[in-house]
């Protein structure tokens, strides 16, 4: 393209279709960030500029506690997620065994599926689970914390899976056969050679489960249980009730949250491409 | 080093058939055959990254088949090198040393050792990546070589390098094997590199050893026709093994051979005459010396390479293809010239057809 001039008329239109995209993009969420300033009750309406609803934030103790519930939820599942999705991209990538099509399949499910469906299968695995534990054991487990973990650790392998086998398949595999030739046993071998090769993979895998974790609003809400309630599950619920400018505030919050997850993800990897680069030269 | 009928399928692949060979300690032994022969497979065997499927691996008299790789006293040089992208050269060689629990203070002496010993002195700390091919195999045989292995292991060491690197780093990898004195057992393709380098041959095709003897046993006594076509350029005259010494030709020519050794073929047999275009003199019709094998043909091409003349001459029942050096004081034939061949008895080798 660059070099060849361009008719004013199809200039003209290219330059109208990008502001339209970035508008369209962006402008709600200038709209939130401003009217989270407001001083208006009535979102929509300017009021002055405050930081009241900021304050106001900080001082409910019920949005604090489901703060603490997302982040402690989001480490916790990620974690679980990354050690699992690894491996399981490992065994996809480096074995063969019976059943590895099949697996390779199911793993994508999450991804593919709706996530009303997830949260409906994993609410009724819940329920069946529960009622035989109950009578086997005679434990009366609920619903809470564990439940919204293992329901984002479900869907977040197949994404950290993915993510992981791409960098896999990128890397040499005699190289770990050369680290087996240099007296490297298996732990040792993933150890020294293969996770260190593939830690961008692993890192960036573990970043979009974070994200997922956090983000989520439809699986959580179905095995959520009372007392473990996830931030956007919360703000969900305060919308039905009415929009307040602390939902504003929230939703900056979140945003900024986001934001400086996938800058650092971004960040990294390109630290990796320039020493990569400085490396080849 | 010693195989005993190992084999290797691969599903229902035959990789390697029923391979029996002993290498010597200190040995600079070539297996050389065409891509998929089943070479690389028996290295990596040696190697301990394939599990032989039968036979018996013995390295300095004690079994290893089964053995993992990390439990051989063995080390390979990888037909990539296969160096660790994210350490330094002094990491890379030092790998070994450290996954063997090496004391620190030996490492460091040892890597720097095994450093100057490949001339990378000053490189220790670069990245692979910042490393020039030549330099990567310097590195890629320090790494094997300082954990003083039985056997070194080099899988198509030089195909990755420049026509001109390759022949500079045939005769360092020759001055460092005598210089280290153990086994190096090396895979290729590239016959004139196995010929150079090696003290001894084996040239394996479709997973059979075929033939294992030193450089000039194989080239001169070829024992079977794949060995003799694959290693320069050879003549194949059919006939049939009339006694230990004489094969009678498909035309009824006569010829005297050299004793063919046992096992190879039995007087009775089909076999071939593999006659080496360089081994085979050329004269006018009629100017053949008395008392040896010769062929009548006219010239049916003629081409010239500087050095030498190759010449092909049809008989009635074949072609065969001559090669004399280019000098004034020898005759220049054209095409259309009748012409007469002949050769002494011992430039021919009967082979398994």
């Amino acid at each position: 393209m660059s070099g060849r001039s361009i008719a004013p008329t199809t200039r003209w239109l290219l330059r109208s279709n990008s502001a339209l995209v970035i508008a369209f993009l962006y402008a709600p969420i200038i709209l939130l960030a401003v009217y989270s300033f407001s001083g208006s009750r009535i979102p929509g309406e300017w009021g002055g500029f405050t930081t009241e609803w900021y304050a106001r934030l900080f001082d409910d103790s019920r949005i604090q506690k489901t703060i603490g519930v997302s982040v402690r939820v989001a480490l916790v599942s990620t974690v679980i997620a990354t050690v699992l999705g690894t491996m399981s991209a490992l065994a996809l990538e480096r074995f063969k065994f019976r059943g590895r099509r099949v697996f390779d399949a199911l793993l994508y499910l999450p991804i593919i599926i709706p996530d009303v469906t997830m949260a409906v299968m994993m609410l009724m695995f819940f329920t069946q689970a529960f009622d035989l534990v109950d009578l086997l054991f005679g434990l009366g487990l609920s619903k809470g914390f564990a439940t919204i973990v293992v329901s984002h650790v479900a869907f977040n392998i197949a994404f950290v899976s993915v993510v992981v086998r791409a960098r896999i398949a990128g890397m040499d595999a005699t190289l770990e056969q050369a680290a087996a030739d240099l007296y490297a046993n298996r732990w040792q071998a993933f150890r020294y050679v293969t996770l260190p090769l593939i830690a961008p993979g692993v890192l960036g895998g573990a970043l979009l489960a974070i994200t997922l974790s956090l983000d989520d609003v439809v699986v959580t809400q179905f095995v959520a249980g009372p007392g473990s309630t996830t931030l956007p599950v919360y703000v969900f619920s305060l919308i039905r009730k009415g929009v307040t400018p602390t939902i504003n505030a929230v939703s900056v919050i979140m945003l900024l949250a986001s934001l400086t997850l996938v800058a650092g993800s971004v960040a990294l990897q390109r630290a990796q491409a320039v020493r990569g680069r400085t490396n080849s030269e | 080093m010693s195989l005993r009928a190992v084999s290797k399928h691969f599903d229902d692949v035959v990789a390697v058939d029923s391979v029996d060979l002993d290498i010597g300690d200190g040995e600079f032994f070539a297996l050389l055959g065409p891509s998929g022969c089943g070479k690389t497979t028996t290295l990596r065997m040696i190697a301990g990254l394939e599990i032989p499927s039968a036979g018996s691996l013995k390295i300095f008299g004690s079994e290893v088949g089964p053995l993992p790789p990390n439990r051989r006293p063995v080390n390979t040089v990888f037909q990539n090198y296969a160096l660790f992208p994210h350490m330094s050269v002094a990491d890379n060689v030092g790998f070994g040393l450290r996954m063997s629990k090496t004391p620190k203070a030996d490492v460091a002496r040892r890597v720097s050792e095994a450093i100057s010993l490949v001339r990378m002195g000053g490189m220790e700390n670069r990245r692979p990546a910042q490393l020039s091919g030549g330099q990567q195999q310097r590195v890629a045989l320090a790494r094997a070589l300082v954990n003083r292995p039985k056997v070194l292991l080099l899988d198509e060491p030089l195909a990755a390098l420049d026509l001109k690197l390759r022949q500079e780093m045939q005769f360092e990898l020759k001055q460092l094997q005598r210089e280290v004195g153990i086994t190096f057992v090396f895979v290729t393709h590239d016959q004139e590199e196995a010929l150079a380098l090696s003290d001894r041959i084996g040239v394996m095709d479709s997973g059979r050893l075929l033939q294992v003897g030193t450089p000039e046993e194989i080239y001169d006594a070829p024992v079977d026709r794949f060995v003799a076509d694959f290693i320069g350029r050879s003549n194949f005259l059919a006939g049939t093994l009339e006694a230990h010494d004489r094969v009678c030709l498909a035309n009824g020519d006569r010829v005297t051979v050299p004793s063919v050794a046992d096992g190879v073929v039995s007087v009775g047999d089909a076999v071939q005459v593999s006659l080496r275009p360089e081994r085979v003199m050329i004269d006018r019709a009629g100017a053949a010396p008395e008392g040896h094998a010769s062929l009548e043909g006219e010239v049916a091409t003629v081409t010239f390479l500087g050095n030498s003349i190759v010449y092909r001459v049809a008989l009635d029942w074949m072609t065969i293809e001559v090669e004399t050096d280019h000098r004034p004081d020898l005759d220049r034939h054209e095409v259309g010239d009748r012409v007469a061949m002949w050769w002494r008895d011992d430039a021919i080798a009967v082979v398994r057809p």
